[in-house]
């Protein structure tokens, strides 16, 4: 994740991510608001950390790039 | 993400014009959207969502059954509103519940028709299992995933026009007291919006994000977070009535993870809750605040902690369990299990209690609601989890999403557009967009981390008094500090307007809480003050409103008549929870007082 060096539930496989061709299925299923495009490489990422790993974002994601963990208060 | 000018910011305006607006795009609202324009295909209805309504809401992923399915063969409106009545100790108005038994199988076959899966027998019937104390209503949905999708097709279908990331914050109220519309703003790009309407339809789910979550973490609620009380707080400042906010939503869950452990889908296939012995300790699993009491004695009766218990069951059983909790509603209770070590097969779930929140599709806490979902402000109507419609659930959000749908549709053909009141307008502009404008201050988490803190130290139950006196000195300097906070962008200024409609729910919960000097409702209302249920004066409607001068009010409402009276054995079902020894069961099963 570029924006932050801290773990945060949502990861993004940047290799899958299609975002720089388009796609925004994750940014506007997500019902928090966290995901956004980084500037940096197009590619979808979570900006705040207020996730609740409710898996719309995984679910719905056409080339299965995400993987939400448990965030770590929580685990 | 670009950079916005946040000065330019505040001057641009939006205005919208419709007739039929509701708010909220979950449950309850697309459902009312829906029947308001089928009722009447002329109106303009517009969907205005917080989130994306693709993926918003309480049921976001799917529910996993219903647990309030009013089918013949297997229960009658007269049985539920009974069951109900005996449930919530007494503090209904039967007319909202019959209006909710009467349609609630109507209902289940238009959602049936439209595509929802419900489960069926081998002879094509409804699956239905008992899990309330006296009658038969839990429908289970083991394919229940698709729910939103099915609600968005509908919506497109129907032609119904649908806004995302728009956070409504007041509703605009017309000087002859009839509503005229709703202000927003888009927590993207920062445009305020004023949005006319003839009729607004509040359907903004829970108050979930009240209290503070035992981990410690803001957003790891029960309710989906984005649901933090806004049609609570903008009823409020409406002028409508509030109804039993006293009656707090506490629910049992699966610790941490705080999701349910979804006894109703475990008990009809054998499993249960259970102690730290394995055994069980409660008649049914049916949450209710005499349920949550019991509860809460294992965990301080030294049997605790409280577990689900699946692992004396089939290994097919289990995995059949497995695939209907890890595809619905919280599907990634699954991963928390395993992160955990934990497996079904041989481990006990640790369960707790949740923190507190106001929900009437589980409790009975929400803005105050008739048989036909009109709030008491004309033109303004309630349905779904902040109705006051006590144990709605999703099929009652359904239902009264229809009723709020229909009457704001019959409404709106006898009325015009009420003028817009530009003090209104300005007034919440200045008031949404000053986090933006300071320079040095407080963050919207950190507001919120410790108002949050602050409800679980002096309002989760048992209640006492000078807590709750206590409690509300130090929300008034709650209050003071959002003139102190600060936001950067739009998303945070989201977060900011959240943590005033929390902290209107924190007070209204503190003032119903006083007033109501008598325990009800099991923990949900145990004052350790007044511990004993006082039915010569008590038995009525707390309301909250905000009177002519601003100020908060509380005061009775009486009880209406009751239509179906229940008789003295199913009065004291809800009261005798607790499993008792072999010896007093065979003597009489249902022999405490009232």
């Amino acid at each position: 994740m570029s924006f932050s060096p801290i773990d945060f539930p949502v990861k993004v496989d940047l290799n899958a991510c299609i975002a720089d061709k388009g796609c925004t299925v994750c940014i506007d299923v997500c019902p928090l608001d966290v995901l956004v495009i980084d500037p940096a490489t197009g590619k979808a990422g979570m900006k705040y950390d207020e996730c609740w790993y409710c898996l719309p974002c995984e679910k719905d994601c056409p080339t299965q790039a995400i993987r939400v963990d448990i965030p770590y208060l929580l685990r | 993400m670009q950079t916005i000018n946040n000065e330019d910011l505040v001057l641009t305006t939006e205005e919208i014009e419709t007739d039929v607006l509701v708010i909220g795009g979950g449950t309850a609202g697309p459902m009312a959207a829906i029947k308001a324009k089928q009722q009447d295909p002329s109106l303009r209805v517009l969907l205005l969502e917080k989130a994306n309504v693709k993926r918003s809401g309480a049921i976001s992923m799917g529910m996993d059954g219903l647990n309030n399915a009013v089918i013949p063969g297997y229960a009658t409106p007269e049985q539920y509103v009974k069951e109900i009545t005996v449930a919530n100790d007494g503090i209904v108005n039967q007319k909202t519940l019959f209006a909710y038994a009467e349609n609630s199988y109507a209902m289940i076959e238009e959602l049936d028709s439209w595509g929802v899966k419900f489960e069926k027998d081998e002879n094509g019937d409804y699956a239905v299992k008992k899990v309330h104390h006296m009658g038969t209503y839990v429908l289970p949905m083991p394919e229940g995933h698709d729910i939103k999708k099915v609600l968005y097709r509908k919506l497109k279908q129907t032609r119904v026009n649908v806004t995302n990331r728009l956070v409504a914050t007041r509703v605009l109220i017309a000087d002859d007291g009839r509503v005229a519309g709703a202000l927003a703003f888009d927590c993207r790009s920062g445009v305020y919006t004023v949005i006319r309407a003839k009729a607004v339809i509040l359907s903004t789910g829970a108050a979930g994000r009240l209290g503070l979550p035992a981990s410690g973490y803001l957003f790891g609620t029960y309710e989906n977070p984005t649901n933090a009380g806004d049609g609570y707080s903008m009823a409020y400042h409406a002028g409508a009535e509030l109804s039993g906010i006293e009656c707090f939503q506490i629910n049992p869950l699966i610790k941490d993870y705080n999701g349910p452990a979804c006894a109703y889908v475990t008990g009809p296939m054998g499993g249960y809750t259970a102690n730290a012995q394995g055994e069980r300790f409660i008649e049914s699993d049916y949450w209710s605040g005499q349920m949550m009491q019991e509860f809460h004695q294992e965990l301080a009766g030294g049997k605790g902690p409280v577990f689900l218990k699946v692992d004396h069951l089939a290994e097919e059983t289990i995995s059949n369990i497995e695939t209907i909790l890890h595809s619905n509603e919280r599907p990634s209770r699954g991963r928390f299990h395993q992160g955990r070590g934990t497996d079904y097969r041989a481990d006990m779930i640790e369960m707790h209690i949740s923190e507190i929140g106001l929900c009437s599709g589980h409790s009975a806490s929400g803005v105050w609601v008739n048989e036909h979902a009109e709030t008491t402000v004309p033109g303004l109507y309630a349905a779904g989890d902040l109705a006051c419609v006590p144990h709605n659930y999703m099929l009652g959000a359904f239902v009264y999403g229809r009723l709020a749908g229909e009457s704001a549709a019959s409404y709106c053909a006898n009325t015009e557009l009420a003028e817009v009141d530009t003090k209104q307008v300005e007034t919440e502009r200045q008031r949404i967009f000053a986090p933006l404008a300071r320079k040095h201050g407080l963050s919207p988490t950190q507001v919120e981390y410790k108002l949050r803190r602050l409800v679980n130290d002096y309002l989760q139950p048992p209640k006492v008094a000078r807590r709750m006196e206590i409690g509300l000195v130090r929300f008034e300097e709650i209050r003071a500090d959002l003139q102190q906070i600060v936001a950067s962008n739009p998303h945070e200024l989201m977060r900011a307007a959240e943590v005033s409609f929390i902290l209107d729910c924190a007070e209204m919960a503190a003032k119903a809480s006083l007033f109501r000097t008598e325990s009800r409702w099991g923990l949900y209302h145990a004052r350790q003050d007044y511990s004993e249920r006082n039915d010569a004066e008590w038995a009525v409607h707390v309301q909250v409103q905000k009177d002519q001068s601003g100020a908060m009010t509380v005061f009775k409402r009486p009880l209406e008549p009751y239509i179906v009276e229940p008789d003295d054995v199913e009065k004291a079902v809800y009261q005798q929870i607790r499993i008792q020894p072999k010896s007093a069961v065979v003597s009489s099963g249902v022999s405490h007082e009232l």
